[in-house]
């Protein structure tokens, strides 16, 4: 009784976000800075406690339960609700959804009152926040939706807020339109995939009449394998799309021009978990047809290692983290593609909280930097010409001794991100990798490679930043944030280390969890051989960046010694192997070109020819008509007469 | 007794005048009186054809015309003296300004 009480909490999830939004956006102008953030964080934080309730009352009955709210769509057979899906599986995407939100939450109020004055308009600190819930709220719906179109909704709006936030200084960026173009570039790379999700979604309901998830996988036990075969790879191209796979990949970087918090929680910890997530959720398809969890191995796998090898030649402190969430999103991408749902789950929990905490902690760094260079430039009129790129690694260095706290949170953060033990990302990679190591050694392969190299760009990163003396009067000025920036970052910075708890070997505590909504996987026995390689292999890349980037420091303004042992092939990674040129040569030209042509030749010369042809003809043929309304009355008379003369001689002679 | 021939002659002579002015004159009050011609022959036409056959109806129907006719030249007579006042005229040709 209690607990169909807490399970009908649930559309309060999605609800108080809506509040709070809805709050700032009638009232912000009046509430202030502080209000603001106050009313977001609580919504946020609200929704969390939510979630927690919902895992409670989920831990005494563990099956899914539905909880409809409304009506949508009821046409003929099809009827369609809003209902939220309460199992395992979709708690836990809330609860870190909501979770590592409200952090993020919590740290933006603090640094968007820095930012929004950094960029000249305060008065954008309200539009952030709107922003921010709204993305809560989608994300919530995608998660918590209990068929494929209410997730779709979520998936759309997690989409546009994305756009909304990439560009959300937009008169910014190269040019003026930088960030405008990353936020267009976001939004159609997304619309490539979301086509897919689209149709296969189509699929499903041309073949099954239904959209709800139960409903689709029982109809779908029963269907033929090349159509659902059809249907997963549908979804794959969607899932490239929202995570950020090969070969979808490219927005995400570009989308670094947002806001730091953005990046965090939109295109680290939980928008681009997604197709992660839609995966699991359609794990009933999957299963039952090999090829597609093949590909979606292979698409995850190749994605971790290339994406990883661009990360070791960036200098952009936001770009290295890009890439590597592309990287780690590709982790889990096999690791769901090769049937280890839980291990996926896993990683995507404990990466959103080490990538969070890199993010903000790189986001404390570069308001460091900023401040740093706001003193250094004193004399300087005020939003001068930035000579200096806050954001370059190159101009920082020996930043440890002034942003301790950021400092010892960006290495848990790392050291996390790396595999270290017994951090959260030991455990959770050391699963994907033995699940690998189970299934398909090939991609063992591949991934134990991206984890090396995970820890050396890990390493060069905190060298580059962190150790050494400073290489730029900003970096000697930069001082440590304020607590509302660190205490977030030293929650996020605890979860990152203890977050392997969720799922110890053994234990398996988030398996029998998530046994709930994922029965038929099969749990991954911990294997210590795989387990000390990838220990081992984390150990030798972070050596590897120390023996480059630490033992000998630095000196101003050097060139990447990586690049001059490297040589050509630095290069090629410096320049990510050269896809958006690519992409821009192949797709983008020969795209531009055929437009222009279909908008020269066929819109404005057969189309619009068309139109204002019949519009002239008919104008001409008014204008001899006109000629005969002459204004004589006499005439109009004769007119008449002579009608009537015609009509009389036709009714005489017929 | 007067043959019908005769009636429908001058009938027709009075129609084709009445016709003839309301094309040819420009004077809008001769217009009219040619309308009023072209009703009168087809009233003459009426009560000929009603004495021919003994039947009522056709003189019954010349009341109503005339009743109409009246009320025509009761509105029209107005239209005429308002347009005089505006263009201190009454010529039908100079009423043109509605052409297209």
């Amino acid at each position: 009784m209690e607990n169909n009480l807490l399970f009908s909490l649930a559309p309060w999830a999605v609800l108080l976000p809506v509040f709070g939004l809805l709050l700032n956006l009638v009232f912000g102008k009046r509430l202030g800075e502080k209000g603001i953030g106050l009313i977001a964080s609580l919504a946020t934080g609200l929704a969390f406690l939510v979630s927690v309730l919902l895992a409670i009352a989920l831990s005494r009955h563990p099956e899914a339960t539905v909880v409809p709210l409304a009506d949508w769509i009821t046409v003929g057979q099809l009827n369609l609700a809003w209902a939220f899906r309460v199992d395992t599986l979709s708690v836990t995407m809330m609860l870190a959804v909501t979770g590592v939100g409200t952090l993020i939450h919590v740290y933006a109020t603090g640094y968007m009152h820095k930012d929004v004055r950094h960029q000249g308009d305060p008065g954008s600190y309200r539009r952030f926040f709107v922003y921010f819930n709204l993305f809560i709220v989608a994300m919530l719906l995608l998660v918590s939706a209990n068929n494929y179109l209410m997730l779709f909704v979520g998936w759309e709006g997690v989409g546009l807020c994305s756009y909304l936030l990439i560009g959300f200084w937009f008169n910014k960026g190269a040019e003026g339109i930088g960030n405008a173009r990353a936020a267009k570039k976001a939004f159609v790379v997304n619309r490539i995939g979301d086509f897919g999700l689209l149709i296969a979604i189509f699929l499903l309901f041309w073949n099954f009449g239904t959209l709800e998830f139960d409903g689709i996988f029982a109809a779908a036990a029963k269907a033929a394998p090349a159509l659902v075969l059809v249907i997963t790879l549908f979804m794959l191209l969607g899932v490239t799309g929202k995570s950020a796979q090969l070969p979808l990949y490219v927005w995400l970087p570009d989308a670094m021009a947002g806001p730091t918090p953005v990046s965090a929680l939109i295109h680290a910890a939980t928008m681009v978990t997604a197709g992660v997530y839609l995966i699991a959720r359609s794990s009933p398809l999957y299963i039952q047809v090999p090829a597609a969890q093949m590909t979606v191995a292979w698409v995850g796998a190749l994605t971790a290692l290339f994406a990883a090898t661009i990360a070791v030649g960036q200098y952009d402190i936001k770009k290295v983290l890009a890439y590597s969430t592309i990287s780690q999103l590709g982790f889990m991408v096999a690791a769901v593609g090769m049937g280890a749902y839980v291990a996926g789950m896993f990683h995507l929990v404990t990466h959103a909280f080490f990538k969070a905490l890199l993010f903000l902690a790189a986001g404390s760094v570069i308001m460091g930097m900023e401040h740093g260079e706001e003193q250094s430039a004193h004399g300087r009129a005020p939003g001068d010409a930035h000579s200096l790129d806050p954001q370059d690694m190159r101009n920082m260095g020996g930043l440890q001794g002034r942003m301790r706290t950021t400092f010892w949170v960006y290495l848990a953060g790392a050291l996390a991100l790396s595999g270290i033990a017994p951090l959260s990302g030991f455990f959770s990679k050391d699963e994907i990798l033995a699940a690998a190591f189970r299934n398909m050694p090939v991609l063992f392969i591949l991934l134990l490679a991206a984890a090396f190299l995970t820890a050396f760009y890990m390493g060069r990163q905190i060298f580059m930043v962190f150790f050494g003396k400073a290489r730029s009067a900003a970096a000697e000025q930069a001082h440590e944030s304020p607590p509302v920036i660190t205490v977030p970052l030293i929650i996020l910075a605890v979860l990152s280390v203890v977050g392997g708890a969720l799922n110890l070997p053994g234990v398996h505590s988030l398996g029998h969890w998530l046994e709930g909504s994922l029965a038929h996987t099969p749990t991954v026995e911990f294997i210590a051989g795989v387990a000390l390689l990838s220990l081992a292999v984390a150990l030798a890349g972070l050596f590897l960046a120390w023996m480059v980037y630490g033992q000998r420091r630095m000196p101003f303004k050097d060139t990447d010694p990586l690049a001059r042992s490297l040589g050509g092939l630095f290069t090629a990674v410096y320049n990510k192997w050269w896809v958006d040129e690519l992409y821009q040569a192949v797709i983008l030209r020969p795209y531009q070109q055929l437009s222009d042509l279909l908008a020269r030749t066929v819109d404005m010369g057969w189309i619009d020819g068309t139109v204002n042809g019949l519009g002239s003809a008919a104008r001409s043929f008014a204008g001899q008509l006109r000629r005969l309304e002459n204004g004589y009355v006499r005439s109009y008379a004769l007119t008449i007469f002579l009608g009537v003369v015609a009509i009389m001689a036709y009714l005489f002679f017929r | 007794m007067i043959p019908i021939d005769y009636f429908v002659g001058l009938s027709v002579l009075m129609f084709v005048v009445g016709i003839a002015g309301v094309l040819l004159r420009r004077n809008a009050l001769v217009v009219f009186m040619s309308l009023e011609l072209i009703l009168n022959a087809a009233n003459l036409l009426f009560v000929a054809f009603a004495a021919y056959y003994e039947l009522l109806a056709g003189q019954l129907f010349v009341f109503f015309v005339m009743t109409v006719a009246a009320a025509e030249v009761a509105v029209g007579l107005a239209l005429i003296v308002e347009i005089f006042r505006a263009k201190k005229s009454i010529d039908v040709d100079q009423m043109s300004s509605m052409k297209g």
